[in-house]
């Protein structure tokens, strides 16, 4: 069974019914014994960083969410919010987060640059450039777009850590993996076909 | 790059799609979730449904489409229409949408930006507005464009910016239905002043009156109606003709 955390952070229904749409056997839930039994989960979520990690501790998420991917290894999809919970630290809020991935949350900052007409949140289709083969992007080519929404973008420290990458006034990282954890800062349940294959790619090949 | 975007938008009365026409492999263009489902596939980046009836009766019925549309869609949308509070913009959020529009009501009471933008972040929140020329000055109309104020469209727009309006959808009421091209002197003003997206609305007649939108208007997105319902202009040809043009889209 395919787990979608819930843990207060945005509405999951267009995620969970994506899941759905692709024949995946998939649940909405916030209770440890479904997340403990979980094949995969998925880590959604628009909102605030800080806010977020509260709302895990709050629900007693990060010990066990820490011992289903670090430990037992299960495949991990996090999805926007959910990803930037992944990374060490993030400016929004100055929260630590899981620390799953050497990686810090930053604020997308134009200002006095020669981007300051770029405009905060980056919102639209962008293209995502991968930097090596990987399962979550089968059937996706190159420079394909993606729905973002975002003021916060991810830069990992660990080259390898790198899955893509997106340009917006800069280059950030726009998807991430490590073992068994990925993690995309784009909307594929929004991103229409390719955000389906994505999605399919995760239910089929993790 | 960031993809400029196409967005068809459709006029919704009791649930259902008005001046729809019938496309090939769709029975019926009034049903609204069918039309948005046959536009997701033609390649529309994003979908705005306007509630042309807007009453509280119909409250339910708007409410059911925009479940079902975030349920079979798997694109962005919008909708706008007789929103007047943060419980109705709640409400159609909650339901799926992924932005709501304003208009007459955030004029009358500005606050009511203010209070969506800080309550589901700005991205969340467009300002619709309808404006004409009228002795060489931009004016803003309301309800519908049936009812003139003494704003200026800038002044209104800058003010809507400050408080908190993620993105401006602007219809020219002298382009509107003209088929002669969006107003880009307007837009361009627009587009190089305030610092949200901002999406083109009235006059597209032509593959070309879009390629102007975004050179000359250098709006973020342009939008439309009939040059899409009627078939005038296919999408997929749209984009294609566009990039040919080396304006970045998703194709």
């Amino acid at each position: 069974m395919l787990v979608i955390i819930d843990y207060g952070m945005g509405n999951l229904r267009s995620v969970y019914k994506a899941f759905k749409r692709i024949g995946a056997e998939v649940e909405i839930s916030s209770s440890p014994e479904t997340i403990a039994a979980a094949d995969k989960l998925i880590l959604p979520g628009v909102g605030y960083f800080k806010t977020g990690m509260q709302n895990l501790n709050e629900r007693g998420l990060v010990q066990l969410l820490n011992q289903r991917v670090l430990i037992d290894k299960v495949p991990i999809l996090g999805i926007c919010l959910g990803m930037q919970l992944f990374t060490s630290h993030s400016e929004e809020g100055d929260a630590e987060g899981l620390n799953w991935i050497h990686a810090q949350t930053l604020k997308f900052d134009f200002s006095g640059t020669q981007n300051s007409l770029l405009k905060v949140p980056h919102i639209g289709w962008n293209s995502i450039a991968w930097n090596k083969p990987h399962f979550l992007l089968e059937n996706i080519n190159q420079n394909e777009h993606f729905y973002f929404v975002h003021s916060y973008y991810v830069k990992a420290k660990e080259q390898e850590n790198v899955l893509c990458s997106t340009d917006y006034g800069i280059t950030f990282h726009s998807a991430l993996t490590k073992e068994n954890i990925t993690g995309v800062q784009f909307h594929p349940e929004k991103s229409h076909h390719m955000g389906m294959s994505l999605l399919k790619n995760f239910i089929e090949k993790s | 790059m960031l993809a400029k975007r196409i967005i068809p938008c459709l006029d919704i009365k009791n649930g259902r799609t008005v001046k729809g026409v019938r496309f090939e492999n769709l029975q019926d263009a009034g049903n609204s979730v069918e039309l948005a489902k046959w536009y997701a596939n033609e390649g529309a980046d994003e979908l705005v449904f306007l509630d042309i009836t807007a009453t509280n009766e119909n409250r339910g019925t708007l409410l059911k489409l925009v479940k079902e549309v975030a349920d079979e869609v798997y694109i962005p949308f919008t909708v706008g229409g007789g929103i007047r509070s943060v419980e109705d913009v709640a409400e159609i959020l909650y339901a799926g949408a992924d932005k709501i529009s304003v208009n007459s009501a955030a004029f009358n009471r500005p606050k009511l930006i203010t209070e969506v933008a800080t309550r589901f972040g700005s991205q969340c929140v467009v300002l619709a507005v309808d404006a004409k020329q009228i002795n060489g000055e931009w004016m803003v109309y309301l309800n519908g464009g049936t009812l003139p104020t003494q704003k200026k469209l800038f002044d209104w727009c800058k003010e809507a910016v400050e408080m908190g309006v993620g993105e401006i959808l602007f219809t020219s009421m002298d382009n509107d239905g003209t088929k002669n091209g969006f107003a880009n002197n307007a837009l361009c003003w627009l587009s190089e002043n305030l610092n949200v997206p901002i999406i083109a609305s009235g006059g597209a007649g032509s593959m070309l009156h879009f390629l102007q939108a975004f050179t000359v208007g250098k709006a973020d997105a342009t939008l439309a109606a009939s040059v899409f319902h009627y078939k005038e202009i296919e999408i997929k040809g749209l984009k294609k003709f566009l990039s040919q043009h080396k304006i970045e889209v998703r194709i």
